[in-house]
């Protein structure tokens, strides 16, 4: 290699200095960049950090001018207000919650039931123009949801399911089905088809074989990508603002927006509603960070 | 499904006789049929629910349809389209999508990967660092856009509380024309940076150990490393990850509904954020459609690229 050359003329005269140079030079350079990871992990983590602050504090320091770091007194008001009504008895908040657990789940699960087998089928059989039906699948992930959202809107007037937690399960699932097709099919695909055919031998059906032998295999994966669809469903904004409007069935997401609307905002119960809606997805995510790299690729990216 | 994995897998013939099938059967579900059966539902589903939509907004799209007004809608053909394409408000608004999706990704991308570099020369606590790193990717963007404007705020905002007590002068970040796209471009860029990063590790961990060192054997230097061994094999996935956000970005309309409801004036609305005001507060849904259709052209055209690459990948 010419460069190689270049460096051996380069250092050739004197090695000893050189090479006491660079480990110094070296040290040097792993501190600087110790350091800067540290800033920006600092910078990265800082606006979690004062949400966290925020919720804990009392109103006054809350507003203070300048900000206080550490010097405020600690309470748990704000996380009490998220639940419980001012007049006691259930927070609008604390309905919204429940709706978003409600429609979280069920929307995941049947994302799970509809996109797994249609996985599996990808995977396992030759189905006509097989990569441009995925394309195609995943494709329609894609859309931008306010212009889905328009449609959307004037065919749930017509059926009825405007403000209801059928239309949100309903669009959520359709919105996880791709990403559980893709991210299940490489699940699959890592399963080695000869135990389906073993069994088969043994006379089991091609049903009874994934059933029975591939499923249970797939277990892991399926809980992975389902903690993923739940995520995507828990965290989702527009179709949630458009398509409801009433307290008892609109989801968290618009419920937390919804406290920024008046004259005066209570940021501290802001940030703490907003850390009880991610602390959930945070522990989540942390459960599923092996698969993070395809996950949040909807599938596509494995490694 | 009650039978332990392992031995099930390991010894099908054993389950086999502890439960002797029925033999025959299996010809009334024949491959076929099976991967119709498992396969039509979830089509159908997203049938119902985009494309069938689309469909619906591309009929939309040709009339004057208005979703208040109601009564019959009257073909209007391309003039939705024209309207569109000709109108100076859309332009405006197509140019600060570009400079926010170009400003966001480009930031996002050199600091994403810069932090991705440097967690992967580290030997120690790679996993907690990644972790920390990715925890704004994971939060709604209700929540981040909540954060951010409650930390901007021109009053008691903890940035601008920051400048003043090193001795600078305040910013009304959100709330004048100037700042307001670029703070909008900085959350986006906290968000999603980690995103970059986590691709960029993932591409960066991939690359064999050997390389280097057959490389440090030959005495090159870093920059000649990085240059035609860690860029290289890296890129491909990094190409990903940008284009992946670049879709996401163009779609973006949470944020900026939390952030700054376009404002002030317009210098925050992004097309999404235009689509959503003539289609829900203007109520002209036969033009919102039209406008819509023509950013799922875009996105398409996108999402096009993006799978070609990933197919190339996938392929190599």
């Amino acid at each position: 290699m010419a460069v190689s050359v270049d460096e051996a003329v380069a250092t050739g005269p004197a090695p000893d200095r050189t090479r006491s140079a660079r480990r110094r030079g070296g040290l040097g350079r792993t501190v600087l960049e110790v350091a800067l990871l540290a800033v920006l992990a600092v910078v990265m983590l800082f606006p979690v950090l004062w949400m966290i602050e925020t919720s804990i504090k009392e109103n006054r320091d809350v507003y203070a001018i300048p900000a206080k770091f550490f010097d405020f007194k600690v309470t748990l008001d704000h996380f009490k207000d998220v639940f419980v009504a001012s007049g006691g008895g259930r927070s609008a908040l604390s309905v919204s919650f429940l709706n978003s657990v409600l429609v979280a789940g069920v929307s995941t699960v049947l994302a799970t039931v509809l996109g797994v087998p249609a996985a599996w089928a990808y995977s396992r059989f030759s189905v006509k123009a097989k990569k441009d039906q995925l394309f195609f699948i995943l494709s329609t992930r894609f859309m931008p949801p306010v212009v889905v959202v328009i449609p959307i809107f004037l065919m749930y007037r017509q059926v009825g399911l405007i403000d209801s937690k059928l239309g949100l399960i309903l669009i959520y699932a359709a919105f996880n089905v791709p990403f559980t097709i893709w991210m299940m099919k490489g699940f699959v695909d890592e399963v080695p088809a000869e135990y389906e055919d073993a069994a088969m031998l043994d006379g089991y059906t091609r049903l009874q074989a994934f059933w029975r032998f591939t499923l249970p295999l797939l277990l892991p994966g399926i809980a992975a990508t389902a903690v993923f669809a739940l995520i995507f469903s828990w965290n989702e904004f527009v179709f949630a603002i458009f398509l409801t409007s009433s307290d008892g069935v609109r989801t968290a997401p618009p419920a937390i927006a919804g406290l920024i609307g008046g004259t005066t905002v209570d940021w501290g119960l802001v940030a703490a509603a907003s850390l009880v809606f991610a602390l959930p997805v945070l522990i989540f995510a942390y459960l599923v960070r092996k698969h993070l790299v395809a996950g949040v690729t909807l599938g596509a990216v494995r490694r | 499904m009650s039978d332990p994995a392992p031995l099930t897998t390991d010894r099908p013939g054993q389950v086999a006789s502890a439960t002797p099938p029925a033999p025959g059967r299996s010809r009334h579900l024949s491959d076929r049929w099976l991967a119709v059966v498992f396969i039509s539902p979830a089509l159908l589903l997203l049938l119902a629910m985009s494309v069938f939509p689309l469909l619906w907004a591309l009929y939309l799209s040709f009339t004057d349809y208005s979703a208040t007004r109601g009564g019959p809608a009257n073909f209007v053909w391309f003039g939705n389209y024209t309207a569109i394409l000709a109108s100076a408000q859309v332009h405006l608004r197509a140019l600060t999508t570009l400079i926010y999706v170009v400003g966001a990704v480009a930031l996002q991308t050199v600091l994403g990967f810069s932090i991705a570099y440097l967690i992967s020369r580290r030997t120690h606590g790679r996993g907690l660092l990644t972790t920390l790193f990715l925890v704004p990717m994971m939060l709604s963007p209700v929540v981040v856009g909540l954060f951010w404007r409650f930390m901007l705020d021109a009053q008691f905002g903890v940035i601008n509380s920051m400048l003043g007590s090193l001795g600078l002068g305040q910013v009304e970040w959100l709330t004048r024309q100037q700042t307001a796209l670029f703070s909008l471009i900085v959350v986006d860029t906290w968000q999603w940076t980690p995103f970059i990063m986590l691709i960029a590790l993932a591409g960066l961990t991939a690359v064999p150990k050997y390389l280097y060192e057959a490389a440090s054997i030959d005495r090159a230097s870093e920059w000649f490393r990085f240059r035609t061994i860690t860029l290289p094999l890296v890129w491909p996935l990094l190409l990903i990850a940008v284009l992946f956000r670049a879709i996401e970005a163009f779609r973006l309309f949470d944020l900026v509904y939390i952030l700054t409801s376009g404002g002030p004036g317009v210098s925050t609305e992004t097309l999404s954020f235009h689509v959503y005001k003539v289609a829900f507060l203007g109520f002209n849904t036969g033009t919102a459609s039209a406008y819509g259709i023509l950013m799922v052209l875009i996105v398409m055209v996108l999402t096009q690229l993006y799978l070609r690459y990933l197919n190339k990948l996938k392929e190599d």
